[in-house]
């Protein structure tokens, strides 16, 4: 089989580009080495979507990111994930930053972005009672978003598969040659051909060019503590709460996720190991500690879960985008912030850089825009919970407490993908909660076992070694 | 094993128990004592009982039964009285919400959604174990790392096991009885780390858990970074200066492939905040009269709901 393109890669930037390219006639594969896709940076995703102000126009991304800011109203009503335009404000402390935000607002101005208003306290103190007195002023950016990254990029990768993207999980790529315009890609399962290949494997993406001989760039990770609070914080903001920026970062954040919980972060640290997924004392300090000076009702006891990310930053700061000295071989690299903001645009590049670079690109009469949108049985109305919970039972079956999933979200989760009992937290919100796992964890080991005819002890968390619990033989251990 | 009473749940019920364990059964007992005619005792689990299903150790009903008894032993007992009593019982069945008029919501997989009404309910819910999160343990977020709570039920009620080289954080009692369940199942427990100066649990646990069989109690010592990308491969561990701050130059690693947290319970209270019954923040419970009425009208709270008890005893009572 030779395809046309060979994506490698499955976080949002591979699968929003493998969905942007199944509208036309094409063979096409993506490779992912993790067990699902969206599982290495996107799972570590703050969750926004970008207003469109915050990146300079005379950067790639910051052309990306107010393009790509607007794409996604369409895409959510397409695919249906979680997506709402809450809107943010940038608050500033000081005088200093009083001229910070002037400059963000002309920024945007400038770039065409909409709505933007500087508050004065009075105004914040109405619309957000619950930030610091010490807030001088803040420009609110009503095209600011959060979204459920999980569930977008889960959905993206089914509406490609639906329009015949093959998903390859669970294979990396070590090798990869060219001759007489054909490549070959060699992985840990056996080699894949295509005309073209792209490179969107994220903190690994400056190995994958190294592999292809086009090395240009290298990626400096940098990693990112997020910190996700109790439930019973909702509400504390109304909108993403930003700090100032400075030069180096758009600082620690307050976020009222899309799901309703409240995530403080990320912290940005140079780090040297891409996996370095670990969270810190004082990554916890420096978050809390930024956070209360802007939100001072927030506190580390409230803290129910955190996790890291690592950003896969380039040398030069800016996106990678576009073909190579070799020929079918383009890179989609140093995708960071705003980088899932920017994601559909970069589809849309990506696929015009194809064109250009000789692929012949025919829309599909028969291509299908939509996925079916998953139930969510906890934001059903009374009456529909009834109503859902007679047709199928399994919807009246609870599998999660802290946030009300049904067994039948659970089974749903698994029909359209997920293998593990992270997939089912990241499509469902199952073991998400305030307790962690404590009640739900036998329950989708089960689920998953029966459904994908394993044993038990066969389920994992994420794939790979993650085995959760091992087998009582007569003999002893297994 | 006794097998709930199959019951038509309808009609208006004089005290609707959310929660079968040993505080829900007690209380509905208590209020049909006290002469109340129609109890129901709505229970999540394919059978009433709580917890004590899964705590397959003796101990239980010194105090209550005058005897030793083991977890199931406690609650098929009382299960039986409960029964006797014409207390209805429905398993397998989730309460969504219960509103300030007493209407709980309930869900199954038998009956699906459905509202009954109530003229007094009772916040019986127990407790959920602190976790990770609660602590906040730098390091990774590997498979291996859970509740003691939840490795009793994969031990006890489903036959696996939680890894094959553990270390517990925390002596609470349930990490002290799971060090002594492993210890029997095969599994290697490394030891038991815990930031105090002295142990949590029952000092009977203490003994018969951990020094009856050469497990090394560490106090005044904690866990201070977990590694390992997929599972658990080792945790440093340091010992805690007065202030409880880790002794970091004085840290050491622990090769395991699973952490258990024995690190306390929290009062359940979803429930409670949907009704937004006035909460303690202390004890994370619900400020209770010395009727044990919440400062909602009409609704009660007891047991773990309410405190954390040491025994199941004094949850009973």
């Amino acid at each position: 089989m030779l395809y046309d393109v060979l994506i490698i890669g499955g976080g949002v930037i591979g699968c929003a580009i493998a969905r942007e390219l199944m509208r036309f006639r094409v063979r096409a594969a993506l490779v992912e080495k993790e067990c699902e896709v969206g599982f290495g940076i996107s799972k570590a995703n703050s969750g926004i979507i970008h207003g469109g102000h915050h990146a300079s126009p005379n950067t790639l991304k910051g052309r990306l990111e107010w393009e790509g800011n607007q794409m996604w109203d369409q895409l959510c009503a397409e695919l249906g994930f979680g997506f709402k335009r809450i809107g943010e404000l940038t608050v500033a402390l000081d005088d200093a930053q009083l001229a910070t935000l002037a400059r963000l607002q002309e920024q945007g101005i400038a770039k065409g972005v909409p709505g933007l208003e500087m508050w004065l306290p009075q105004r914040i103190r109405n619309e957000e009672p619950n930030l610091s007195a010490a807030v001088l002023a803040a420009l609110y950016a009503p095209t600011t978003a959060v979204i459920n990254p999980y569930e977008a990029c889960f959905a993206l990768a089914e509406s490609a598969c639906r329009n015949g993207l093959e998903l390859l999980t669970e294979r990396s790529v070590t090798a990869l040659s060219a001759a007489d315009g054909v490549w070959t890609a060699t992985t840990t399962r056996g080699g894949l051909q295509t005309r073209f290949v792209i490179n969107a494997a994220g903190v690994y993406a400056d190995r994958i060019a190294d592999l292809a001989g086009v090395c240009s760039f290298t990626i400096l990770p940098r990693k990112g503590e997020e910190y996700l609070l109790d439930r019973r914080l909702a509400g504390i903001v109304k909108r993403i709460i930003f700090p100032c920026p400075t030069p180096v970062s758009k600082g620690i954040l307050v976020i009222p996720t899309y799901d309703g919980t409240i995530m403080v972060g990320p912290t940005a640290e140079a780090v040297d190991d891409r996996e370095d997924l670990t969270t810190s004392l004082a990554g916890a300090e420096t978050v809390f500690a930024a956070v209360q000076r802007v939100v001072p009702g927030i506190s580390e006891r409230d803290c129910i879960a955190e996790f890291a990310g690592v950003r896969a930053v380039t040398d030069s700061e800016d996106f990678v985008i576009g073909p190579t000295g070799k020929k079918g071989f383009i890179n989609v690299a140093g995708i960071q912030s705003p980088g899932l903001t920017a994601a559909p645009a970069i589809a849309r590049m990506v696929c015009d850089m194809l064109r250009d670079e000789g692929l012949p690109l025919s829309l599909k009469a028969d291509f299908v825009v939509s996925v079916p949108k998953p139930v969510h049985f906890a934001s059903l109305s009374t009456q529909q919970q009834i109503e859902l919970a007679a047709r199928d039972p399994r919807y009246g079956h609870i599998a999660c407490r802290c946030e009300t999933v049904t067994e039948g979200e659970v089974v749903a989760a698994i029909q359209r993908g997920a293998r593990t009992l992270d997939g089912i937290k990241f499509r469902t919100r199952a073991g998400m909660g305030r307790c962690q796992g404590g009640f739900c964890t036998t329950r989708c080991m089960e689920l998953l076992a029966r459904e994908l005819n394993v044993r038990v002890a066969a389920v994992t968390k994420r794939g790979g070694g993650s085995w959760v619990i091992c087998e009582r033989t007569d003999e002893g251990l297994s | 094993m006794i097998t709930t009473k199959a019951t038509q749940v309808g009609g208006v019920y004089d005290v609707v128990v959310v929660g079968g364990g040993p505080a829900g059964m007690a209380a509905a007992l208590g209020a049909k004592e006290s002469g109340a005619q129609r109890v129901l005792i709505i229970d999540r689990e394919k059978e009433a009982g709580g917890i004590l299903w899964q705590c397959i150790h003796a101990g239980f009903g010194l105090h209550y039964f005058k005897e030793e008894l083991t977890g199931p032993e406690y609650a098929q007992r009382f299960l039986a009285r409960v029964l006797e009593h014409d207390v209805d019982v429905v398993s397998d069945t989730y309460v969504l919400d219960i509103d300030r008029n007493k209407q709980v919501k309930l869900m199954s997989g038998t009956s699906g959604v459905r509202i009954i009404a109530a003229r007094t309910a009772v916040l019986a819910m127990g407790a959920r174990e602190r976790t990770r999160g609660a602590i906040r343990i730098p390091g990774t977020r590997p498979a291996g790392v859970m509740t003691a709570g939840l490795a009793q039920k994969f031990v006890n009620l489903l036959g696996y096991l939680p890894g094959r080289r553990v270390v517990l954080l925390g002596s609470g009692d349930i990490g002290l009885i799971m060090a002594r369940r492993l210890t029997l199942e095969g599994v290697e427990v490394v030891g038991v780390f815990e930031i105090m100066p002295h142990a949590n649990g029952l000092t009977r646990n203490v003994v018969q858990c951990l020094h009856d069989f050469d497990i090394p109690l560490h106090l005044s010592t904690t866990v201070v970074h977990i590694h390992g990308r997929d599972r658990v491969e080792k945790v440093t561990v340091a010992p805690v200066d007065s202030s409880l701050r880790p002794v970091m130059d004085k840290r050491w690693d622990v090769p395991c492939d699973t952490l258990l947290l024995s690190i306390g319970l929290i009062p359940e209270n979803e429930l409670s905040r949907q009704l937004n019954v006035r909460l303690d923040p202390v004890t994370g419970g619900p400020v209770v009269s010395s009727t044990m009425e919440t400062s909602v009208d009409g609704v009660f709270a007891c047991g773990n709901v309410v405190h954390i008890h040491d025994l199941v005893d004094f949850v009973t009572q």
